[in-house]
């Protein structure tokens, strides 16, 4: 989309909105902004009805201020917790089905590219943990192995929380959970290491406890999805609501996680994707 | 890409000169789909319907598409033809019986999101048992899915019923999927001479600025920001939301009836309706019927057959007014459900005049001798 779209009609600047009077002028399109300005332009989410201290509406505000380029992409979503969060986000996102995120996306990039073959259009995927471990594994790894060029990102709270605390593939072992009343039987499942022998070029767990590396690998994979493949970020927001602590408790939650080993951050980046973002990162530096 | 020459939908359907050719109604898709001007298609294999997209396939080869691909499931097919469809493409796939169920949640959802899907279901049994037969069962659940339901009685049908589906479909007042039904095998698998235009003429190309609602693009300003998602609200105004949403979809279906009447000719074609006993059947059984009632009428019996090919919209006034002067109605199925006599009996003012069946299911062929054996216990 060009940058002169996003504005509103003469006389109607009165009656428009003030939050979007203030994306017009003040928004994250067409200029250079990230993580580090929040605070000093309007961001793409306004108001999420999220929890109190939720981590993924945190994740979701990093997110959405780490697009390489907002005014060209296009974000799938799934039925959860985030889902809510996405009607008040400024970028053009869809909602289907509980589960079928990445075949929806995998029909939108293949149009896209139909349509705009000279242009970039950015297609992320952003779901729960249930959506994409669980009822839509199929799909997921369906697309990193047709190698669709688009980005998969997963809100891992490591349960189904839209629905009231179930157990999912991805809470960890023992975890006494709704569905899991002796705990959970069986360990969380290694998606990452799925996704790189699946066939995604680029694969990395983070936190939003880490903003810059957050923000640092979800461009490095919105643009390794351009060019190579499939790529993958999991994102651990632990969720305050269902696993019942303090909603400014989150980020030491993280971080005690991560002392014990059972949350670890991790990149992994293939040979070609190397190359890529190696010329790509190197001519940054350049400029 | 292959070069072709757009023009309007009348000429295509009405003023073309037609070829005849003697293909199967796998054929017949192919057919349509060389002329539609489709973007992007996605396969899934299953009986009778896997033959109808190799064919697809073959003419993406030769440069008819610019994308198809095969997809892993008949849920993941319906929602990578949704999502490209959200791009703004114009989309194609095919399924049947055990595919049209697998893939059941994203029927409505493409109603709801109102997409202009074009979708051949060669209809089959479902399981269980296993069946690969021709049963029209399916046809049941997708009726109030939301999308629009023409059923094809023969190649030909399929053929044009296709084309004129996305037509259709992509209508600014109407867009909604289409199914194209057609009876798997009796279909799919025979021969028939099928009058096509020249294939170097194609439909104009779809045009997602046009649609109702904006093509998830991103080249228009995205519109936020409800503050209240209305999705989980227990709140009067998401309520009336969801539900003004479900009645829009509902409007843009009778909406769709003048276009069925343009370019279908009519959502039934009526053979005799001054008749005492009428029969009416859709899809393959009305061929069945037909022979059973030209050798009732030679036998001098007083009955009629109606052609019913729009089950969404369905021809609920037509109907009502030819069953307020017939005596009696008959209406033989492909299904053990018995869901055409359902509707026709929601359509007319006296239910008594209904006879439901003859039925056979399970992959029977009907031979016009038991339909004829009604006929004359009804007109008795
Ligand atoms: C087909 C289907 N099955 C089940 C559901 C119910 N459902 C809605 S959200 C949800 C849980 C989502 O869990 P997750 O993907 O982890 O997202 P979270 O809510 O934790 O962010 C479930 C089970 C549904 N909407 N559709
Ligand atoms: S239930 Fe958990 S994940 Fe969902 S919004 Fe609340 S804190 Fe966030
Ligand atoms: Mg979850």
């Amino acid at each position: 989309m060009s940058e002169s779209l996003f504005r509103i009609s003469p006389g109607f600047e009165e009656v428009m909105p003030v939050e979007y009077r203030e994306l017009v002028t003040n928004g994250p399109c067409g200029r250079e902004v990230g993580v580090s300005d929040l605070g000093t332009f309007k961001e793409l989410i306004e108001e999420h009805p999220l929890c109190a201290g939720c981590n993924m509406g945190l994740a979701l505000r990093l997110i959405l201020a780490s697009l390489p380029k907002p005014e060209d992409t296009v974000i799938v979503g799934s039925t959860g917790c985030s889902s809510l969060a996405f009607t008040q986000v400024a970028v053009h996102n869809i909602h289907s089905l509980f589960g079928n995120q990445n075949a929806v996306a995998s029909g939108l990039k293949r149009a896209l590219r139909l349509r705009f073959p000279d242009k970039v259009k950015d297609v992320v995927v952003i779901a729960g943990d249930g959506a994409t471990v669980d009822i839509g594994l199929d799909m997921v790894m369906q697309s990193w192995f047709r190698r669709e060029r688009i980005t998969t990102i997963m809100l891992d709270n490591e349960v189904y929380a839209n629905t009231g605390g179930q157990e999912s593939g991805m809470s960890p072992q023992g975890t006494v959970l709704n569905m899991a009343p002796l705990g959970k039987r069986f360990p969380k499942v290694a998606l990452p290491e799925i996704a790189r022998e699946a066939g995604c070029a680029y694969v990395a767990t983070i936190s939003p406890a880490q903003p810059k590396r957050l923000e640092r690998m979800v461009r490095r994979a919105i643009l390794t999805a351009r060019e190579v493949g499939p790529t993958y970020v999991q994102i651990f927001c632990p969720c305050p609501t269902n696993f019942k602590f303090r909603p400014n408790e989150g980020l030491q939650k993280i971080k005690q996680r991560q002392k014990e080993g059972t949350f670890q951050v991790r990149e992994y980046v293939s040979p070609e994707a190397q190359a890529f973002l190696a010329e790509l990162e190197g001519a940054d530096h350049e400029k | 890409m292959v070069n072709q020459r757009v023009v309007t939908p009348e000429h295509l359907f009405f003023e073309a000169q037609r070829e005849k050719q003697f293909i199967t109604g796998s054929e017949a898709v192919r057919e349509a789909i060389r002329r539609a001007n489709v973007d992007l298609a996605v396969s899934y294999p299953i009986t009778p319907q896997s033959e109808s997209m190799h064919l697809v396939g073959d003419i993406y080869a030769e440069g008819y598409l610019k994308e198809y691909f095969r997809g892993e499931s008949e849920l993941a097919v319906m929602a990578e033809v949704a999502g490209a469809s959200m791009g703004g493409v114009r989309v194609f796939t095919a399924t049947g019986g055990p595919g049209t169920l697998r893939a059941f949640e994203m029927f409505p959802a493409w109603a709801g999101a109102r997409l202009p899907i074009v979708c051949a279901f060669l209809t089959r049994g479902v399981n269980s048992p296993l069946s690969i037969q021709p049963d029209t069962i399916e046809m049941a659940f997708m009726l109030d899915t939301g999308i629009l339901m023409f059923h094809a009685e023969s190649a030909q049908d399929l053929y044009d019923m296709i084309l004129k589906a996305f037509v259709i479909a992509e209508r600014p007042d109407v867009h909604l999927p289409v199914g194209v039904f057609a009876d798997g095998f009796f279909v799919t698998h025979t021969r028939e001479q099928v009058a096509v235009a020249p294939a170097d003429l194609k439909l104009p190309p779809y045009d997602p600025y046009a649609a109702p609602v904006p093509a998830m693009d991103m080249e228009s300003a995205p519109v936020r920001q409800m503050r209240d998602p209305f999705v989980m609200k227990s709140n009067f105004i998401s309520y009336a939301a969801h539900a003004s949403w479900q009645q829009e979809i509902l409007a843009a279906q009778e909406r769709a009836r003048k276009y069925v009447h343009r370019y279908l000719e009519g959502l039934v074609e009526v053979e005799h309706p001054e008749a005492a006993v009428l029969v009416m059947a859709s899809g393959t059984m009305v061929s069945q019927s037909r022979e059973a009632v030209a050798v009732a009428r030679q036998q001098g019996l007083d009955i009629g057959l109606v052609k019913i090919k729009s089950l969404r919209p369905f021809p609920r006034e037509e109907i009502k007014t030819l069953a307020r002067q017939a005596r009696t109605i008959i209406v033989p199925e492909y299904n053990r459900v018995g869901w055409l006599c359902r509707e026709i009996k929601a359509a007319v003012e006296d239910t008594t005049k209904v006879v439901g069946g003859p039925r056979v299911f399970g992959g029977m062929t009907m031979p016009p001798e038991v339909v004829l054996d009604q006929i004359r216990r009804c007109c008795a």
